[in-house]
């Protein structure tokens, strides 16, 4: 039994099944995107083990598939299986061997960085200086207060806990919050004097300035869904009131795109006031601290500052097809002591104490003057522990199949010249 | 190769009548090339051949005007050309304007007609009379309007027709422009691309095209200037006249308020507003004004800035030299024209623009080469004479056509050096090199092939894929400049020269495989041809390109998953190309896995290699269609039907690859049998609306409108369709000869089996 198992772990057949099967769920995960979002789809077929239900061309179809991940691991024990049992080493193989290495280290590179990698966000104005990076997919809900020694004590409670929409507590917290509502995506719209129509969300905070609204669940890659949670705070069995916390008042990049909005209608000036009054911190007290809050995107702090000197924004004349875009930054380590300009642009990342730092957006000159802000660039930051196994995997499988083939060609061409 | 004695044996048939029209053929195709390449036509009356080397900026690169003309052709007319003839009611012939007296009924040139040579305007010409005699322009048929709904809409009647195209003049369209037509392009540029109906899509493109000509026709002059030239001088005038009225007034000690100013520059203003309307308008970049020892300073300007811009005491001197040239043209005067010619181009030398001139010059050359049309031609001569040679007749066919691929191989690698030139770019830039490319790579494969084997199969796949290919690219050039300036992400020619060079060899040479393999099942389905050792040929050669292709299409794939790496931090993103690469690599795996365990043989290859093709066009085009990720180039409703057709075709052969070998005719089996049959039905069936087309095409008339509507291609599709069909035709035909002389012959046909696998 157990040798019958062994033998179809190794065959050649169980092979050709899992590339099949490979094809289609790449074609299917493929075609899924447009209806799911590329986001979801991944996750879904690419990043599971199973597959319930498929979604083409705007059907939903009763099927099942077995996922990425099994269809990967079921390859990568079925090559070293292989591998080991028929493993045996003469030049006319080397070849074999050689892709198969290779392809054994791309797999396990994959999974590694499936499993380690990490991607943030870090934007910065020009003149700003920033010693954390956001993530642009998750939100949490922080408490800060000031302790001794002009030092600022944050409570981070993720996304995850506050969409439970339960009491929470914490240690450190001396009140309790109670989650009453959380809609995962939500629209501000700003409530202007004069036209306000239905009463506020509650009376405290930015509520009185924006209503805030319950919209669906976005899956296209250009937008993101900005959370936004109704809680009541209370300490000490007291009510603090009721507060809205939003991810649009903390999300730099959103709250800009609101003051954008209004800038046309509004007035430059307008929208400065309506920007300042959605990011303006929301502040209580208990026991005689003041606390601030926000629903902000989750925070990955680092131990030296990153400081945007000039951002650079070029198109083709007459056009508006970008040519080049690069960030000068300052980085300024003060343990280590260091202090130095780098410039970051397309193609060219900056990697610094583990982490990538590639140029993702970039508010220009031009741009910045049209909406009347200061230039920006969003910087992606990748932590990604195996990005050198795809350099070396590649390098092994192509040595090795220009091997296999080159021993092919050689003996096709003598054969014919014999022949 | 036990058949070389026969081969040299019909190699001296070969002398005689045939190698005489062989030889022939060749001289004429490469007489055909010099002629182009060496032979200069002077200019009888207007220098348009200097014209349209004149360098502008448009799509953000220098450009000559010929480009600038091309493009904006396709786009508007579908056809580079505009011809001022045709037929008339009544079987009468003659220019346009004479014809419209007589009746509604316009037509172009039938094929048929070759005594008539119908006048017509050259890309540069054309351009000419846009920018420099707007009224002449308005009148030209140039807006291919074929939606019957967007006919009605527009009020349209009458207009030019040839093969079920209309083509409209801008003074039939004028009327109804705003705010009919803006009002549908607003609510259809609203409307997500998938949900687009075909009227919505023809809509939009007459909105873009009326955009685009409007554009022109105020890039040197504003559009009713009568005398640009005059103009300008008057312009200067009313300013200086003005400023020194106010000048006098202020010294005898008056005093000007703001309505005396406004008064005083009342003139100036009215010849201003028209210009400051020029200047917000994104016309191409037509006036160099170079800054010298000012680094960084953009040299090209918008004539409506160039206009802005000028001090009021003189006007830049390029603006006034090409002011010159747009008023001579409007006047008539043939001298005064060609003289301004020559002083702006002086005048741009003169500035130090000698790069701009060189680079301008270079792609007027390139336009006018026409090497991918050109070798288009030559690969279905050679494909046409490879069928002869397979049905049969002569040996000479084959070593013709095979010198011909060469000469069609030299004339396309040539294009693609030069473009490569042109834009100091690795050969693939964007999806339309990406076209020309796998073109060539097959051709490669091909000729490789055919070095070896020697049997016309090389040939054949190179020329079919080679032609394809070309037609491919032709028609992706319809939607625009196809060397546009590359996006910062893609400004690197170390990845475009590593990554895109080889994963779009790794789809020629998976191409190549699938042909291969469509000749191996045609061959051996319909006719006798395929003997035993053409059988194992086929399947080595095919084994090969897939060990080919499986290299390329996976070293490419993991070089684009290193450039992704480096540009945005993902080695692997999921993203619809990097899948369908992805899937290129898995099939080309899986088929070598299935050959190595025994479990495909011959033509479980053949069949697996055709799969190959449906894979590989899905990765090309398809995934472009889902209109998401990186690498989408926006939806292209156009192509997703071609797509459908040749998926469709591919699957067809593969059905037609799976009928058991007794049904073969080359395995001996009964040459007529019910399979056979209803094979040949279906196929028939399949290439229905292909033989539509050609029919509508022969009457000139569409038969059904439906169909004309449901096709919707732009003008030339349809004759590259024709073209397919009629290739199709003769195939049937070389089948039916072969199968003739293989029934006579029936003890010579060795009786092979195909069908081991």
């Amino acid at each position: 039994m157990f040798e019958r198992i062994a033998k179809s772990l190794c065959s050649l057949r169980l092979t050709v099944v899992l590339l099949a099967l490979g094809i289609i769920i790449v074609f299917v995960g493929t075609v899924a995107q447009a209806d799911e979002g590329l986001y979801q789809a991944q996750e879904r077929y690419f990043k599971h083990w199973w597959v319930w239900g498929l979604h083409m061309f705007g059907y939903k179809i009763p099927m099942f598939l077995p996922g990425g991940y099994l269809i990967g691991t079921l390859l990568l024990v079925n090559l070293t299986a292989a591998f080991i049992q028929r493993f045996q080493f003469t030049t006319k193989k080397l070849g074999i061997h050689l892709t198969h290495i290779g392809i054994i280290l791309l797999l396990l590179g994959q999974l590694t960085t499936d499993l380690f990698s990490r991607e943030t966000q870090l934007r910065m104005a020009e003149g700003e200086s920033r010693s954390w990076s956001e993530n642009g997919m998750s939100y949490e809900l922080a408490f800060a207060t000031d302790v001794d020694g002009g030092k600022e004590q944050v409570v981070a409670i993720p996304e995850t806990i506050v969409s439970a929409q339960k009491e929470i507590t914490h240690e450190k917290l001396p009140f309790t919050v109670r989650v009453k509502t959380y809609w995962p995506n939500s629209d501000p719209a700003f409530r202007a004097p004069m036209q306000q129509g239905e009463p506020p969300l509650t009376t405290n905070g930015v509520a009185l300035a924006f209503d805030f609204r319950q919209i669906p669940i976005t899956k296209s890659m250009d937008s993101k869904n900005v959370p936004t949670a109704l809680l009541e705070l209370e300490a000490s069995g007291k009510s603090l009131g009721e507060w809205v916390a939003s991810g649009w008042t903390a999300d730099e990049t959103m709250a800009l795109a609101v003051r954008r909005s209004y800038l046309k209608q509004a007035g430059p000036q307008m929208a400065d006031t309506i920007l300042a009054r959605l990011t303006e911190m929301q502040k209580f007290t208990v026991g005689g601290k003041e606390y601030r809050f926000s629903l902000r995107p989750t925070r990955a702090y680092k131990p030296y500052s990153m400081e945007l000197l000039k951002v650079t924004h070029s198109v083709y004349p007459g056009t508006e097809i970008p040519k080049d875009f690069r960030s000068r930054v300052r980085i300024q380590h003060p343990a280590k002591g260091e202090d130095r300009e780098v410039e970051i642009y397309m193609n060219s990342p900056l990697r610094y104490d583990g982490l990538t730092f590639y140029q993702y957006q970039m508010v220009g000159e031009e741009l910045a003057m049209q909406y009347k802000e200061t230039p920006s660039t969003v910087l992606q930051v990748v932590r990604n522990p195996s990005w050198l196994t795809p350099y070396a995997g590649c390098a092994i499988v192509s040595a090795g199949m220009i091997v296999q083939f080159m021993i092919h060609l050689v003996g096709f061409i003598s054969r014919r010249k014999t022949a | 190769m036990s058949n070389t004695s026969s081969v040299t044996q019909k190699a001296k048939q070969g002398r005689g009548w045939r190698g005489v029209v062989a030889s022939l053929l060749i001289a004429l195709f490469v007489v055909e090339i010099s002629m182009a390449l060496f032979v200069k036509r002077a200019d009888k009356t207007y220098a348009i051949s200097e014209f349209a080397k004149l360098p502008l900026v448009f799509n953000g690169r220098v450009q000559p005007m010929d480009s600038l003309a091309r493009n904006s052709l396709l786009q508007i007319r579908g056809i580079t050309e505009v011809p001022l003839e045709g037929n008339g009611p009544g079987g009468a012939w003659g220019t346009w304007e004479e014809l419209r007296t007589k009746g509604s009924e316009l037509t172009e040139r039938k094929w048929y007609q070759f005594s008539k040579r119908p006048k017509k305007l050259k890309p540069a010409e054309w351009l000419l009379e846009v920018v420099a005699n707007p009224k002449l322009a308005d009148d030209r048929y140039i807006f291919v309007i074929n939606h019957p709904d967007l006919r009605s809409l527009m009020k349209l009647e009458g207009g030019v027709e040839k093969s079920g195209l209309h083509f409209y003049r801008y003074n039939d369209i004028k009327d109804n422009l705003q705010p009919i037509l803006q009002a549908e392009a607003a609510r259809a540029s609203k409307l997500d691309a998938t949900l687009r109906t075909p009227y919505d899509r023809a809509v939009l493109q007459l909105s873009s095209a009326w955009t685009l000509y409007f554009r022109l026709k105020n890039t040197l002059q504003p559009e009713d200037s009568k005398d640009f030239r005059k103009e300008l001088d008057d312009y200067i005038a009313a300013i200086k006249h003005a400023r020194s009225e106010a000048q006098e007034r202020q010294a005898a000690g008056e005093k000007l308020d703001r309505e005396t100013i406004d008064r005083l520059l009342e003139p100036v203003q009215r010849i201003a507003q028209r210009y400051e309307m020029m200047a917000r308008m994104d016309t191409p970049l037509a006036v160099p004004l170079p800054h010298p020892g000012e680094k960084g300073h953009e040299i090209w300007h918008r004539m409506g800035d160039a206009l802005m811009e000028s001090n009021g005491e003189t006007m830049a001197e390029p603006v006034k030299l090409l002011a010159g040239i747009s008023s001579a043209y409007q006047a008539g005067d043939v001298a005064k024209f060609n003289e301004s010619i020559k002083t702006y181009q002086d005048y741009l030398v003169s500035q130090n623009l000698t790069k701009d001139i060189t680079k301008s010059n270079r792609e007027t050359f390139f336009n006018q080469m026409l090497a991918f049309k050109r070798s288009m031609y030559i690969y279905i001569a050679a494909f046409l004479l490879v069928l002869l040679y397979w049905a049969g007749l002569n040996d000479v066919w084959r070593t013709t056509a095979s010198r011909l691929l060469m000469i069609g191989f030299v004339v396309h690698t040539a294009g693609l050096i030069f473009r490569m030139w042109l834009e100091a770019r690795p050969p693939v830039t964007n999806l339309y090199s990406s076209a020309i490319f796998i073109g060539w790579g097959a051709v490669v494969l091909g000729l490789v092939l055919e070095r070896f084997y020697k049997d016309g199969i090389g040939i054949a796949v190179a020329t079919c894929v080679g032609f394809l290919s070309l037609v491919v690219a032709h028609n992706l050039a319809l939607g625009g400049d196809t060397m546009e300036m590359m996006r910062a992400v893609l400004d690197t020619n170390f990845w475009l020269a590593t990554h895109v060079v080889v994963i779009t060899l790794g789809y020629a040479s998976t191409f190549v495989s699938g042909f291969l393999a469509l000749v191996y099942i045609v061959r051996g389905v319909f006719t006798k041809t395929l003997t035993t050792e053409t059988g194992k040929g086929l399947a080595r050669m095919v084994y090969a390109i897939v060990c080919f292709s499986t290299l390329f299409s996976f070293v490419g794939t993991v070089l684009g998953g290193i450039w992704a790496d480096q540009s945005w931090g993902r080695f692997w993103g999921w993203d619809p190309k990097e899948n369908g690469a992805l899937m290129i690599v898995l099939w080309n795996v899986l088929i070598l896995h299935l050959r190595w365990g025994g479990m495909i043989r011959e033509r479980g290859l053949m069949n697996c290699a055709i799969v190959g093709n449906i894979i590989t066009s899905w990765s090309w085009f398809g995934v472009n269609m889902l209109g998401i990720g990186l690498h989408s180039y926006g939806f292209m409703d156009a192509a997703f039907m071609w797509l459908m057709l040749f998926v469709g075709s591919q699957l067809l052969l593969i059905g037609i690859g799976l009928t058991p070998s007794r049904f073969w005719a080359s395995s001996g089996g009964i040459s007529s049998c019910w399979p056979r049959r209803i094979g040949g039905i279906v196929a028939s069936v399949a290439f229905l609306p292909w033989i539509v087309v050609f029919v509508s095409w022969l009457v000139g008339k569409p038969v059904s409108s439906k169909l004309a509507e449901l096709i919707h291609w732009p003008t030339s599709g349809v004759w590259w369709t024709c073209g397919i069909a009629f290739v199709h035709v003769l195939v049937m035909i070389m089948i039916a000869i072969a199968e003739a002389q293989g029934r006579q012959s029936t003890p010579s046909v060795p009786s092979p089996s195909p069908a081991q696998g």
